[in-house]
């Protein structure tokens, strides 16, 4: 079920804080975050957000249409390389 | 002669079924757009008046997105998808499916025919 409009969309505080920060300071860093959970709000456009995956935090540079989506989207948490001995080349399009 | 929204020409049908035939139209908005019209929704599509045509001609167009509009618009979000490179567009690149559905077994709708891998162990009993 879909999230309750009157709430607005889910962030977590800290990592909106750090937001927030940033914003005002025009210093622009790479912010570590394990929230994966948080919505991708308007604000953050133009960071970039390191997203855990579990093992290393992967860096996303959040775009305009990334609106709307959940941190935790961009951070894949599982590996796959293909199965042994399998040509790539059907894979990839 | 029943030409709606480009290249749809179902005829014998009943309108109501006829219009179905329309990519971005089923039965819900078939029905919809008959009521809205005042058009019988049993009346077969040869047996329209040309006024009738015209009236769901015009619904049509002015309320819904059908045939290559929608087309366009369904592979833009896919291709949206697929250019922020989120885990849904991901899944699209690599033609699995992108609800979550198990891929131990099944799924052959979005990986397509069995490539059978040569030397992998049966399971026995």
């Amino acid at each position: 079920m879909a999230r309750s409009r009157k709430k607005g969309p889910y962030v977590d505080t800290k990592l909106l804080r750090k937001v927030e920060n940033m914003n005002e300071g025009t210093a622009k860093r790479v912010m570590k975050t394990w929230s994966r959970r948080s919505t991708i709000v308007p604000a953050m456009i133009g960071h970039t957000i390191a997203v855990h995956n579990g093992r290393i935090h992967i860096p996303i540079y959040i775009s305009e249409n990334m609106v709307g989506h959940k941190l935790g989207e961009f951070a894949p948490t599982r590996k796959f390389g293909g199965h042994a001995g399998q040509e790539r080349s059907s894979r990839v399009r | 002669m029943a030409r709606i929204a480009g290249v749809d020409i179902p005829r014998e049908k009943r309108v109501e079924i006829a219009l179905t035939y329309i990519f971005g139209i089923g039965l819900p908005t078939s029905q919809k757009i008959l009521a809205a019209t005042a058009v019988s929704p049993d009346t077969r599509v040869k047996d329209l008046t040309d006024e009738e045509t015209q009236k769901i001609r015009r619904e049509i167009e002015d309320r819904y997105k059908v045939e290559g509009d929608l087309r366009r618009e369904v592979s833009m979000s896919i291709k949206r998808l697929m250019d922020i490179g989120c885990y849904r567009g991901q899944r699209h690149k690599l033609g699995l499916p992108v609800r979550g559905q198990k891929t131990k077994t099944n799924a052959r709708t979005r990986k397509g025919p069995r490539r059978t891998v040569a030397g992998k162990k049966m399971a026995t009993k």
